[in-house]
């Protein structure tokens, strides 16, 4: 049989291929060439037609790659390899549009977060400060949210830990199952409703006053689930023949868990607590709810209000004048900064203690 | 509808393991190729070189040529998509889609290259089902799931949705190693018949399987772990069970290695 | 599960050299040591308190709300008022949620629609489209982009992203205003479209991250399968991921959709609290659940407060809900392929 006279397999070319196999195709370099025109022209067209909005050119510009790349391949490549085509650049659009934000955010906090940041607001507080005077600074929030946090890890990390230990080493039955549907479920609590429900039963209902520790207890709420569910994944990571080689010594099942189980998953299970810390400190809401706030320094998280640092930069943006607003970025800075820290430093030690599994 | 393969000077690697080594060979249309060797010889992968899945996996890259009655499948210009299209493959485990049911399975290759009439797709399912020797046992369930299915009958459908397309070429990458032995039967029963229209290349370990089913049988081998494997001899595969030309082919054909 | 002392024993010989199966099954469950049964009980203990937290939080909820319920002379459910201090009405409470069920679920809903095709794509570059080395620093990225904290977000939107949207709510005004839902009037976009906006971008982590794993558990036989029948990578994907996927992306939808309905300080900080029902998401105004709490919280005296945690008590049982279904969805899932594989 001659090459000749095998229908053609591509889609609708209808141009003379030189053998069956070959289709048509675009350039390699021509999604690099259509992305940078389309940037080109929709930042001609943004110019030109006076569109403020660099959102609006960045749109202009997806619609233009997507387009010219869906047209180009659909006169050159045939409509399967132009759908192909088009799924690939939209999942490109979509790529970097969660990119952007993420720039965006990292850029515009260290931008206006740096106009006032520096040691002085790191060690001074609000206290003789009007709001829309500048000056000023954090110190008050900081320890505030310091204490809160620690507090809060005081309570979760125990019960969190422990309860991930009797899911793994222990659990069974249905108390198990109803504890790991709950995990799950807790998981999705918001964190405002955390804030209700100590304010409910504690200020409400016990009659004690907005504390440092009221927050403390409501964050904690939040951290149990996040700590369970990390610690669980890392204890299933240690093989079984650790456990049972351990067993088989002689060694009863508490001192396995104490002196091989957890040893050997302290790493995975540190980085899980500094994660969920992270995510916690950054919460506002319950913080709002129960804390309060004072821009004075107060050191006993047991006694009367507290700064917080989340807490500071809603306030600061609500005060609504430029001052509040150069130090609600600046204290954006610092949580920001603080958080992205524990994060690389959580993930560096998972990293640098991860179980050598084949993984 | 059946195509020759000259391959010449093929070399494949993952990343920078060479994993198989300057393979030259002919495969004749309409006929049964097989190819044979010790566990990690490179015949799968050699394999899935003929129909471009071997740059699927990571790290995968091909040198050499490999001509379909004379075009390059590794030419500039030749999209892999069509290569596929036009060499068909079966694998080693049965993998009809499972969300489809079976009418879709055999259906979705030509649902891809554009739009059929209704009563057209059923001809061509019906046939590419009566071809896979399945249509008696389905045909009162095709809107049923494929993973309904037993294992050989799986495989039979892959089969089915693997010949409706119309390749020139069916890989088959031991197809029969996940079967039982009836269902086993039934394959290389249909495989003797599929050769009539098509130019079919199947890997196997079995060897008596190769001496029933092939026309020609490959033999490949390592010289050691770690080595690339190479194409020891090609023959009638009459001649490599009874009086092979090499050696090392004739130690494994009797079972002193391998 | 695949807990250890769960397994049945089997008969290797480092089981063999422990004591008897039958010790070893009372050590796990009764314990007979001390050590054994303290740490047993400690461990237990905790999983118990985490329930009674849950039962807790929905018990001392309930009951504060029906406090401020028995005295509201609105309709909780239908009352577009909220004014529990009863300012308007000679001090007789006055409050209801609905316009913070209207304006919550738009809200959510404006999220999800954006963020799941997004996070669909994200996840789907990851998986099958990125480069492999570029793979591992996208995933960290969108780490990252969780960890953001929402008051950080919340600042960001309102300063940096709010007074940009206006020349984009001009257009959908110009090209879709007669449609009703997208008039703008102009003036600060601080509306639900905005809140909507900023949320998608806060949920697209999640999502992202449950549709990725879901995405890389394909078996590679099934892409091959498309594959091999000449299927471009866009059809592999359509024939055989997207309809493996399809309940990993639902699960991971209602995920982000149950992180949506609970934000909280973003929304308090982006969106103008207005409390009024309105057609046009593009205008100032509206509130949510949350939002409407963080709000009003400040000026509420006792009772205001209790008419609050009753707002809130709803939003735990949708958000409740919400989460329920995807974890069920996700366990179920688990089953299944577990019964494939």
């Amino acid at each position: 049989m001659s090459t000749t006279t095998i229908k053609p397999s591509g889609g609708p070319g209808g141009k003379p291929a030189r053998s069956a196999l070959q289709g048509a195709q675009l350039p390699r370099w021509s999604p690099y060439v259509i992305a940078l025109g389309s940037l080109a022209v929709g930042c001609g067209i943004g110019l030109a037609a006076g569109l403020d909005s660099r959102i609006q050119w960045g749109l202009i510009a997806a619609v233009l790659f997507i387009g010219v790349s869906y047209a180009l391949a659909t006169t050159v490549e045939g409509g399967r390899q132009a759908k192909d085509r088009l799924a690939t650049s939209l999942v490109w659009v979509t790529f970097l549009m969660a990119v952007v934000p993420l720039a965006s955010l990292v850029y515009e906090t260290v931008k206006r977060g740096s106009e006032v940041f520096s040691g002085y607001f790191l060690t001074h507080s609000m206290g003789v400060v009007a709001d829309d005077e500048p000056g000023g600074g954090v110190y008050h929030a900081i320890i505030g949210t310091l204490q809160q946090v620690g507090l809060a890890s005081l309570i979760a990390v125990p019960i969190g830990v422990l309860t991930a230990i009797y899911l793994v080493e222990y659990g069974r039955g249905k108390l198990a199952k109803a504890v790991t549907f709950f995990v799950d479920v807790m998981t999705g609590i918001p964190s405002i409703v955390a804030g209700l429900f100590v304010l409910s039963f504690w200020i409400l209902i016990l009659r004690f006053d907005f504390s440092g520790w009221a927050g403390a207890m409501a964050l904690s709420i939040l951290m149990m689930p996040v700590v369970v569910r990390s610690t669980e994944e890392m204890l299933k990571l240690v093989p079984n023949e650790l456990r049972e080689a351990s067993l088989a010594l002689g060694v009863p099942k508490w001192r396995t868990i104490l002196k091989v189980v957890l040893p050997t998953a302290i790493g995975g299970i540190t980085t899980g607590i500094m994660l969920a810390v992270a995510r916690i400190a950054g919460e506002t809401a319950p913080v709002l709810l129960l804390v309060f706030t004072t821009p004075l320094i107060n050191t006993n998280p047991f006694d009367g209000a507290q700064g917080s640092l989340p807490l500071y930069i809603y306030q600061q943006y609500q005060s609504g004048n430029q001052a509040g607003y150069d130090r609600a970025w600046a204290a954006a800075l610092a949580l920001i900064a603080f958080i992205m820290i524990l994060n690389l430093v959580a993930r560096g030690i998972a990293h640098w203690k991860a179980p050598k599994t084949g993984r | 509808m059946a195509k020759r393969i000259d391959v010449s000077g093929l070399n494949a690697y993952y990343g920078s393991h060479k994993a198989i080594e300057d393979i030259s060979m002919t495969v004749e249309p309409r006929s049964v190729t097989a190819f044979i060797g010790p566990s990690g010889c490179g015949k799968s992968t050699y394999l899935r070189t003929l129909n471009r899945m071997h740059e699927v996996t990571p790290g995968g890259r091909v040198d050499g040529k490999v001509l379909l009655d004379g075009d390059d499948l590794y030419g500039s210009g030749v999209d892999p998509v069509n290569v596929r299209r036009t060499i068909g493959m079966v694998f080693q485990r049965p993998n009809p889609f499972p969300t489809m049911s079976i009418y879709d399975n055999v259906a979705a290759g030509l649902r891809l290259n554009g739009s059929y009439k209704k009563s057209e797709l059923s001809d061509v399912v019906e046939k590419s089902l009566r071809g896979a020797n399945l249509w008696n046992e389905v045909k009162d369930r095709l809107n049923k799931p494929g993973s309904g299915l037993s294992g050989g009958q799986q495989q039979r459908l892959c089969i089915a949705r693997a010949i409706a397309v119309e390749p020139q070429v069916l890989l088959m990458d031991e197809p029969c190693s996940a079967l039982d032995p009836i269902s086993t039967l039934a394959i290389e029963d249909l495989i003797g018949e599929l050769k009539e229209r098509f130019t079919i290349v199947i890997v196997t370990h079995n060897m008596q399987q190769a001496a029933r089913v092939s026309d020609r049988t490959a033999f490949f081998n390592l010289s050691a772990v770690g080595q690339p494997g190479k194409l020891i001899e090609l023959d009638d595969t009459e001649r490599i069970f009874s009086n092979p030309s090499v050696q090392a082919t004739e130690d494994y054909i009797s079972g002193r290695f391998g | 599960m695949d807990i250890p002392t769960d397994t049945p024993p089997k008969p290797s010989p480092v089981r063999d050299s422990t004591p008897s199966t039958a010790e070893q099954k009372r050590n796990a469950r009764g314990a007979t040591r001390p050590g054994d049964r303290i740490f047993l009980g400690l461990s237990r203990g905790s999983g118990i308190a985490l329930l009674a937290v849950m039962a807790a939080v929905a018990a001392f909820l309930a009951y504060r709300a029906s406090v401020a319920l028995s005295d509201n002379t609105g309709n909780f459910l239908t009352t577009f008022e909220w004014d529990p201090a009863g300012l308007s009405t000679d001090g007789k409470p006055y409050f209801g949620i609905a316009v913070l069920v209207f304006g919550t679920i738009v809200s959510s809903i404006i999220a999800l629609v954006i963020a799941v095709p997004v996070a669909i794509g994200i996840a789907l570059f990851i998986s099958h489209y990125a480069p492999r080395k570029l793979a591992t620093p996208i995933s960290f990225v969108i780490d990252l982009l969780a960890a953001v904290p929402s008051i950080v977000y919340g600042l960001w939107g309102a300063i940096v992203v709010a007074p940009n949207l206006t020349g984009l709510y001009g257009w959908l005004d110009d090209y879709f205003g007669w449609t009703g839902i997208f008039s703008y009037e102009g003036g600060a976009p601080r509306s639900l479209m905005t809140v909507g906006i900023l949320l998608a971008v806060m949920i697209l982590p999640i999502i992202t991250n449950v549709s990725r794993e879901v995405f890389l558990q394909v078996p590679k036989m099934h892409e091959e399968a498309a594959l091999a029948l000449g299927a471009t990578r866009w059809e592999v994907i359509r024939m055989s991921v997207l309809p493996f996927g399809r309940s990993g992306i639902i699960s991971a939808s209602m995920l982000g959709l149950g992180r949506a309905l609970g934000e909280t300080i973003a929304v308090a900080t982006v969106l103008s609290p207005t409390f009024l029902i309105q057609a046009s998401v593009l205008d100032y105004g509206g509130g949510t659940f949350a939002q409407n709490i963080a709000s009003k919280f400040g000026e509420a005296d006792e009772y205001g407060q209790d008419a609050l945690i009753a707002s809130g008590l709803v939003l735990f049982v949708i958000t409740l809900l919400v989460n329920g279904a995807a974890r069920l969805i996700i366990a179920r899932r688990k089953e299944y392929s577990g019964a494939n594989a």
